[in-house]
């Protein structure tokens, strides 16, 4: 799809018009995810009861493209379990990294749409911050034996080159 | 039709507008066809070889040397050490210089504006020695003032590193008053002449500078091969950068005594054919004459910088005349991401940058994230910036507003 397309027929409509573009009242578990490079900023936040992710939501500024992600990957998450979330985040890098399968693609619905912009090599970290954080999230939630409650996450260090978390320091 | 055109082949049979010269240039026919008479008639190691290829190969080497000297007024040729590029040359003094004469309490003095490359060395160096980094810091127009540069350089300052034109605002710096600062106060004075040297006239020994540095592909010549200018008497008392081959004298098992300047800064076989292209394209340069260069951006930029004028939602970073801007145009637009930005424009076949353009501290000081880049040269046209001013104007639409 041409991107101007792309930006017309999803994105731009995920990104001015968000559906989970908001604060949760009780979220299990808050992450800032950070592009420092762009400035792509979001704090994804999860509702998890007994390993079921019950309602996300997120907040922040971005470009268009991670927002609009976001939006689509609390869509996608919303209802599943955390393995079935990590499964479609090991499907949507899979997607970027062009290994996905036609079956892992299907799996992300709305989410796959971003295919395209997402081959682009500057374009990758918008297109995967929404899903780099909520796998990140999940795997906390699990290494911990979380099940329900609030969780406070603070395993992203403030990287010393950019004063920004979760920076890949270059 | 600009004259230039028909001698840069990437510009043949396309309408890409290409407005990102700030990162890097497009080559003219003729910077391949010196590298591929070098390649095809003299390649060899050079500096070494007793045998007619390796000698060709050494002199087409030094005569980049000499062309590189008189692009920018050095007295001596050996004064111009080559290297990969900016960030390069920039360590070297970072690392050979500053390591071995900044001390503990001393500071090094930058502006806010620098490039990554002109600050991180810089970093390196405070940590390593407990030097404290200063930072000048533009006023709204991004210039640094009399007094800015009066008060922050002191006789604490060990090194004073200033671009000469800032690749984000495109201001020209006021680089010879700033190094008669540095040194009245017995600082040395590195100056980053990565987007000045390809637009304007350099004169190292004008400008008073100690060292200076370049790139050849932001001047027209291949990625890979740079510039360091330094003053012949501080490059002979520093040490070594890199160490191998190449730039040594006499080598035993414990040690080794090093080869002259500049040979004692370039270990390793050298990049001779990236110096042959980088010398054509100095010559081409010289042909075109920096006052053409000038007068067609400048001419450029006050076009492009109107035409954004009349879409309300854009914002232009720096100074508002247009002959302060060295052909570099920063923008936002409303609501608008400028990665967004660059992804729909790619889509008219508009090349611009978007980002922080590795200079993240000017970012953090303008209090915005990221920004976009319209960058000019001279092979640019009228039509590709009513091109380019129209597609902007519609970039918020496309953007769904």
């Amino acid at each position: 799809m041409d991107i101007k397309t792309l930006y017309r027929e999803i994105v731009n409509e995920h990104n001015l018009h968000p559906t989970h573009k908001h604060d949760l009242e009780h979220p299990t578990m808050v992450l800032n995810g950070v592009n420092p490079s762009c400035g792509d900023d979001i704090n994804l936040q999860l509702s998890v009861k007994d390993g079921v992710i019950e309602d996300a939501a997120f907040n922040g500024s971005g470009c268009a493209v991670s927002q609009a992600s976001a939006d689509m990957m609390c869509d996608d998450i919303i209802g599943k379990t955390e393995d079935e979330a990590l499964a479609l985040a090991e499907a949507f890098m899979g997607m970027i990294r062009g290994t996905a399968t036609q079956e892992q693609k299907e799996s992300l619905d709305e989410a796959a749409s971003l295919e395209d912009v997402a081959h682009m090599p500057a374009r990758v970290k918008c297109a995967s911050l929404g899903w780099r954080t909520m796998k990140e999230m999940v795997e906390k939630l699990q290494k911990d034996g979380v099940t329900q409650g609030r969780v406070t996450a603070n395993n992203s260090e403030v990287c010393g080159a950019c004063q920004r978390m979760d920076c890949e320091k270059k | 039709m600009n004259e230039f055109r028909k001698d840069f082949p990437i510009l043949q049979g396309t309408d890409t507008i290409y407005f990102d010269n700030a990162a890097t240039t497009q080559r003219p026919a003729c910077v391949m066809e010196a590298m591929t008479q070098f390649n095809n008639t003299c390649n060899a190691n050079p500096l070494r070889g007793l045998y007619t290829w390796s000698i060709q190969a050494t002199d087409a080497y030094e005569q980049a040397r000499h062309e590189a000297a008189l692009l920018i007024h050095a007295q001596k040729d050996c004064e111009v050490i080559f290297t990969r590029n900016t960030t390069e040359s920039l360590n070297l003094v970072a690392y050979s210089y500053g390591l071995s004469h900044v001390k503990a309490g001393q500071e090094i003095v930058l502006s806010v504006m620098e490039h990554h490359s002109n600050i991180l060395p810089w970093q390196m160096v405070a940590r390593q020695t407990g030097a404290k980094l200063v930072y000048l810091e533009p006023d709204a127009e991004g210039t640094l003032t009399k007094e800015e540069i009066e008060t922050k350089i002191t006789d604490r300052a060990a090194i004073v590193a200033i671009g000469h034109v800032s690749n984000v605002l495109g201001v020209t710096n006021p680089v010879q008053e700033i190094c008669e600062v540095a040194h009245r106060h017995g600082a040395v004075c590195v100056v980053d002449g990565a987007q000045s040297t390809p637009h304007i006239p350099v004169d190292v020994q004008k400008i008073g500078c100690d060292f200076f540095a370049f790139s050849g592909h932001k001047l027209l010549g291949p990625m890979g091969v740079g510039v360091l200018y330094g003053k012949l008497e501080l490059l002979e008392e520093m040490p070594p950068f890199l160490t191998g081959g190449e730039m040594i004298e006499y080598v035993t098992r414990e040690s080794a005594t090093f080869a002259e300047v500049p040979e004692k800064f370039e270990a390793g076989t050298v990049n001779a054919s990236g110096a042959v292209g980088l010398a054509a394209a100095i010559r081409y340069l010289n042909g075109v004459g920096f006052d053409t260069v000038q007068k067609t951006e400048q001419a450029l930029t006050k076009r492009l910088m109107e035409g954004l004028a009349t879409i309300p939602e854009v914002t232009v970073y720096g100074s508002e005349n247009p002959e302060k801007h060295c052909g570099i145009v920063t923008f936002n637009i409303e609501g608008c991401h400028p990665h967004d930005v660059a992804s729909v424009l790619d889509t008219e076949h508009i090349c611009i940058r978007a980002g922080h353009h590795c200079a993240q501290p000017l970012m953090q000081f303008l209090g915005v994230n990221a920004t976009a880049r319209a960058s000019l040269y001279f092979y640019n046209t009228e039509e590709e910036v009513d091109r380019f001013v129209a597609a902007v104007g519609k970039v918020r639409g496309w953007l769904g507003y």
